[in-house]
Formats: structure tokens, C-alpha cells, sequence
């Protein structure tokens, strides 16, 4: 799960990591107070006005502008909120901006990188640090990897001496150094406490004055833990999501909306993947990846329908089960029952295989319901890709 | 032989007076007549499946009075990676843990612990393992299996029994079929396997099913360029699904790898596997690498 900035910067602040601080808002009538409140705090006399989405790039696409009078925070405030924000890691139409962070302006004298993620080859956590904050870092890690320090640990406290390691090898001394051992060891505390799966903090300023703060906070939650931290789960914005998949995750289906035509309902993740690229070789464009997951019967089957045919994008859909576990007439049953309770009007390919598969083939030719009947996994997607450009 | 399970494990059930616990364990005795025992803590004294088998408190005292030395793990999420921890702790040799949903901080607590002991560990989020007309120890549908001399090691669920079904179809048979699971943090993985593969005199050719992310599947093809001699027929799921909308970095910094099947497709072409394009073709490629090995 993703969280905003802002939220990001309440959780790190709680930890004890300093934080470039400011105030959100929602709508453009909260400016004014905001900027004011900002400025008593903070004391400060500029602004950074700060778009609040979950994409990266934030910068680059506008979304992010100094302000160096509140008149000029007001009317960056007017323009960024309630914008379409287009990054590289949004899609082409960009995500609207509900939200904006007034922050106080930081004179930056160097920037730095750091970040805590898992590193699955060796099964730890890896801090990761550079000298070369504040821009792609992977350009950073493909020309120059000597210059990301990093340090593996497992246990659930950061060992003072790899503290250490990191604050020297980014090359801090004295004041600044006493901060940064302090400050990676918090992050660490901070990312374990909280079942994070990434704790990135990009960049890391020294500022003028010569004191260590995160000017950026970026988290990702392990969704398999978020039963442990209700606080975190609370921070959820559905309004970042794709309403479709927030959709299909209340009746416990993966769906992800994809570009193509060709709708598919599959049991299990790596057959849907699998059903997607077979779907591509045979010339067609999958539209969505579905797993329906174990129990594929009548709900499961109707609900997938559903979702797959709110894409109006789609041409034909194709339901490819492999019944372990599951019964495939069962599955045969569901589909009859909800292709006639939905009155589909697209054309439905349907591969059922392993438990029971004859029997539930013919259910479905014994049924009357207009669907397409296919055997090996090859004959399915032809078939599919043809009914979808017919 | 074939690797790991067979007619003479001795198998337990951690968690098989739950629903999903008690099902499955009766297929594994079903099946191969070697579920001996089964462990949930407070119902010790009961039996379950009918009566057919005993019912511990602890892990211990189920491997002292059965002689058990596999584990088959139904345990839900939240008590999944203490239940590994306590097979291991009584010298369980095999633990297999079914569970999807275990959180990653636990599992790296799990990992640094089994390296203190003897036991390996298979999953978690898999489907188990399957020695055709020996021993399933996990979920995958025994009948789809056939008896024979090739090794299976997949990332995933279903997409094993669909390579499974097509080495029936070409007439093919498996001498185990082992599902690793697509978590971040796995027990065993794709090289450990290839390492018991080729020692077994019993497996002629391995399939090896990877998916998009991680690296496995790359430290597995440089491996297998080295060590392996045995035909090995792989495929990557997953070449058309879109890169992950990443928020950080961080991620794709760490192993500096390019995770894309393309990208793995393509050393593991280099590496001498035999890399199918199509999903459909896992079989027919199987036949035909080991109709080489032997020309």
C-alpha cells in the first residue's frame, strides 16, 4: 500500500526523523490561512507548494513550485490544485492533484540519498545511501553503483557500527555526522515498526544552517501486514487507485486494467499471466489481468464478468480455468448461469481443464448458452483473438 | 528416488483441524497413504480425518511419537511463520508451508532462523510437492500427474499443472514436481532444486517456470550454464504485464538487474535453456530437447 508525502512526513517525524514540515489542504479557500499558519510556525517567508499524488516525478510534470512571496504560494496553489498532474509514472490522462502540501522553503546546501527496502536475493534489508541525492537514482545505480553504500541487516534494530558505516562512507563529520547516525537508525526503527516494504527518503538535504532533513518521504506497506498497523491502513487513499481494481478487490479478485481488447478470467496469477502472453503471440491485446483465485463459482464468475465488461474496450473475453481444487463443472455451472443472468454481448471463449473437464464440457455444449468451447491452450487464445477482431 | 518426498516420508499436518488444513491433508493420505500425524496446539489427544490419524499439541512431540519427518503447514497467516519455526526447532527435515499472506517481516525473521538449523524449507505461497504415485505433500491435484523422468520447478500454481497436463499429453511423466512459491522472501529456491534434479538418476529433463521481478531466475541460468548437464526447458510468465506502477526506487536499485521476462528470457537463452515463447509449447519442447540428448 502507498501513501502520500505528507503522511509519509507524520510517520518519519514520529520517529524522530526531521522533516521539511508544512500544512495540507484540500481546496483553494484553505490557502490563505495555510500559507499564514506555515509562516508563524515555521518562520519563514517562503513557501514550496507540493502536489500530493502517489506517482514519482512530481517535479518534473509541475507539480511541485517555489513560491518566494505567499502572493506567489497563492497562485501556485491555484494552479496545481485540482490540476491533472502527468509524470512518468502516471498514466497519459495524469492524476488529479485533491490534495497540496504548503511546506517552508529549505535552503539546501547538498542533497543526498537513502532508502530501506527488502533485498530478496539474500532475504534482508538493505539500506541503501548516496552522495548523489535528488536525482535518478537509477541512473546513479547502472553508471556509478560504487556510489550507493549499502548495508544488509536482519534483526530488527539498525547495528550502531553499519550506522556508522553509512554516516561515514557519505562522507558527514562532527554535528552533521552525530545526526545522521541518529537519523538512520530511526528510519530503520521506523521501517521495521512499521512493516514497510520500502522507506525511501530522496533527498536527504543538509541545509544551510548545516542540519540533516528529509525533504521528501516516500513509503511502501506490506500488504500482508497492514492486519498488524489499522493506523497505516487508515491512511489508504482510494482516490490514487484505479476505481475498477478497488472495485474488484472487494470480492477478493486481482484485477489489473490493462490496454487491449481481449478480456481473460483466469484461476491463479501465473497462468493469467501466462494466458496474457499467449494472447499476444496469437496477434491479439490482452485488456486486463483477472485472477479469480480458488474458488472460481457462480459469484466469482458473474463479479469477473462484470468488472472485465465495464471496459468498454473489450471485444471478446476468454475464461481460462485449470481446476485442481476446483471442480471444473462446478466452474461450467457458474459461467452458464451467469452468462444468461447477464446477458453477455461479447463473444466468450471458455477453456476448462483438470478436475471433472469432461463432464463439465458438457454442461456447457448441453446448455444452450452461447459460448465458444476450446481444448488446448493455443486453440483458446486463436480462438479469442479471432472472435475479438471479427 | 526422485527428490525430497516419496513412498517413505513420514508426513504431518500443522493447522489440520482448520477447514482448509483438514481437506487437504486427507487428499496427501488419500493419495500416498503417509500422512502420519497432525499438530494444532490445545487439541492434543483428538484425532482428525476420521479417526484415521492422531492429533499433537506441539511439533516435537508428533516427530518423537510418529516418526515424522516432513511438515505440510496449513497455519493462517498471522501464525504461519511461528508454526515454520517450531517444525524446525523439532528437526523436522522437510517443512512445506502452504500459508499466502505471511508478512515479509516475519519471513526474514524465519530465514535467519533456519540457518541455524538442518531443515529446508518449501514455500511459503505454494502449492507443495508431488512424487507421482508416491507422496503429495501440499495441494497440487495428484491425478494430473503421470509417473516418469522429468523434473518440475515452477514459481506458481496453476500454470504448473497446465506444464504438468502437456508432458502427460506428449506422453511424458515427472518424477517430482515441486512448486516454490512467488513470495519475496522462499525456502528453497530454483537453484537448490536444479542441484537435487541433476543428482537424481531418476529425472532425464527439468522444466523450469519463472514470472516477471527478482532474480532468480537469472541466478538460476547461470548455474545451469556451469553445473547442469540435464536438458532444461524454461518459461517466464508475464512478458505482457506492465511494469509495476513503482512509487520508489528503491526496488529496482538493489539488484541492479533487469527483471522483465525479456530481459531473463533472454540470458537464460544464453545460459543453454531451451526458452519457450508460448505457454502451450512447455511440452512439445520437453520431447524434443531430450530427442537431442539423445541424437
Amino acid at each position: 500500500m502507498k501513501i502520500h508525502e505528507y503522511q509519509a512526513k507524520e510517520i518519519l517525524k514520529k520517529y524522530g526523523v526531521p522533516i521539511q514540515d508544512g500544512v495540507v489542504i484540500e481546496s483553494k479557500s484553505e490557502g490563505q490561512a495555510a500559507i499564514q499558519k506555515v509562516a508563524e510556525q515555521f518562520n519563514t517567508s517562503q513557501f514550496v507548494i507540493k502536489a500530493q499524488i502517489h506517482a514519482g516525478g512530481r517535479g518534473k510534470g509541475g507539480g511541485v513550485k517555489f513560491s518566494p512571496t505567499a502572493e506567489k504560494a497563492i497562485e501556485n496553489i491555484n494552479q496545481i490544485l485540482g490540476m491533472q498532474l502527468i509524470t512518468h509514472q502516471t498514466t497519459a490522462e495524469g492524476q488529479p492533484v485533491n490534495k497540496v502540501m504548503v511546506a517552508q522553503a529549505i535552503d539546501i546546501a547538498k542533497e543526498y540519498y537513502v532508502a530501506i527496502t527488502l533485498d530478496r536475493s539474500v532475504g534482508k534489508n538493505v539500506i541503501m545511501a548516496s552522495t548523489e541525492g535528488g536525482v535518478e537514482i537509477e541512473e546513479v545505480a547502472a553508471h556509478s553503483p560504487e556510489k550507493i553504500i549499502k548495508v544488509w541487516v536482519s534483526g530488527s534494530q539498525l547495528p550502531a557500527y553499519q550506522a556508522r558505516k553509512l554516516a561515514f562512507g557519505l562522507g558527514f563529520e562532527g554535528e552533521q555526522f552525530k545526526q545522521a547516525v541518529k537519523l538512520l537508525t530511526n528510519l530503520y526503527r521506523c521501517y521495521v515498526e512499521t512493516d514497510a516494504s520500502i522507506a525511501e527518503i530522496n533527498p536527504l538535504v543538509v541545509t544551510e544552517q548545516g542540519n540533516l532533513l528529509a525533504l521528501d518521504g516516500k513509503f511502501n506497506f506490506d500488504d500482508n501486514a497492514l492486519y498488524r498497523h489499522p493506523e497505516i491502513k487508515g491512511m489508504q487513499d482510494l482516490a490514487e487507485e484505479d476505481p475498477t481494481e478497488v472495485e474488484a478487490a472487494k470480492f477478493n479478485l486481482n484485477y489489473i486494467k490493462l490496454e487491449g481488447n481481449v478480456g481473460c478470467m483466469v484461476n491463479g496469477a501465473g497462468l493469467a499471466m501466462a494466458t496474457m502472453d499467449i494472447i499476444k503471440l496469437q496477434g491479439g491485446q490482452p485488456a486486463n489481468f483477472l485472477d479469480v483465485g480458488g474458488g472460481a463459482n457462480v459469484e466469482t464468475v458473474k463479479n469477473g464478468f462484470r468488472i472485465i465488461l465495464s471496459d468498454p474496450n473489450v471485444k471478446a473475453v476468454l475464461i481460462n480455468i485449470f481446476g485442481g481444487i476446483v471442480r471444473c463443472d462446478r466452474v461450467a455451472n457458474g459461467i452458464v448461469q451467469a452468462v444468461s443472468e447477464l446477458g453477455l454481448s461479447v463473444p466468450v471463449v471458455v477453456r476448462l481443464e483438470g478436475t471433472n473437464a469432461e463432464l463439465a464440457r458438457d454442461l456447457l455444449a448441453s446448455s444452450g448458452v452461447d459460448i465458444i468451447p476450446a481444448g488446448s491452450l493455443e486453440d483458446a487464445a486463436q480462438k479469442v483473438v479471432a472472435a475479438a477482431t471479427r | 528416488m526422485a527428490i525430497l518426498v516419496n513412498k517413505l516420508s513420514k508426513i504431518i499436518v500443522q493447522g489440520i483441524t482448520g477447514s482448509e488444513g483438514s481437506f487437504h491433508a486427507g487428499q496427501c493420505l488419500e493419495y500416498g497413504q503417509n500422512v502420519v500425524g497432525g499438530v494444532t496446539p490445545g487439541k492434543g489427544g483428538q484425532t482428525a480425518l476420521d479417526g484415521r490419524v492422531p492429533v499433537f499439541n506441539t511439533c516435537i512431540e508428533a516427530r518423537q511419537k510418529t516418526g515424522a519427518n516432513v511438515s505440510l503447514i496449513f497455519v493462517p497467516p498471522a501464525f504461519a511463520a511461528d508454526a515454520i519455526m517450531e517444525a524446525a526447532d523439532a528437526g523436522i527435515e522437510l517443512i512445506v508451508c502452504i500459508t499466502e499472506g505471511i508478512p515479509v517481516a516475519d519471513m526474514v525473521e524465519v530465514a535467519a532462523f533456519l540457518k541455524t538449523t538442518n531443515s529446508r524449507l518449501i514455500g511459503p505461497n505454494c502449492p507443495g510437492l508431488l512424487t507421482p504415485d508416491e507422496a503429495k505433500v501440499g495441494i497440487m491435484p495428484g491425478f494430473i500427474a503421470k509417473k516418469g523422468r522429468i523434473g518440475v520447478i515452477s514459481k506458481s500454481g496453476t500454470l504448473t499443472y497446465e506444464a504438468v497436463h502437456q508432458l502427460v499429453k506428449v506422453g511424458l511423466g515427472q518424477s517430482t514436481c515441486v512448486g516454490i512459491g512467488g513470495d519475496p522472501i522462499i525456502g528453497t529456491k530454483m537453484v537448490d532444486l536444479l542441484k537435487l534434479f541433476e543428482a537424481d538418476p531418476e529425472t532425464d529433463a527439468i522444466v523450469m517456470i519463472g514470472e516477471i521481478g527478482g532474480s532468480m531466475e537469472i541466478e538460476a541460468a547461470r548455474y545451469i550454464k556451469e553445473h547442469i548437464r540435464k536438458p532444461v526447458v524454461g518459461f517466464i510468465a508475464g512478458q505482457t504485464a506492465p511494469p509495476g506502477r513503482r512509487m520508489g526506487h528503491a526496488g529496482a536499485i538493489v539488484s541492479g538487474a533487469d527483471e522483465s521476462a525479456a530481459a531473463k528470457k533472454k540470458i537464460m537463452r544464453e545460459c543453454g535453456i531451451h526458452v519457450v515463447d508460448s505457454p502451450a509449447e512447455i511440452g512439445v519442447t520437453v520431447k524434443s530437447a531430450l530427442g537431442v540428448q539423445v541424437a
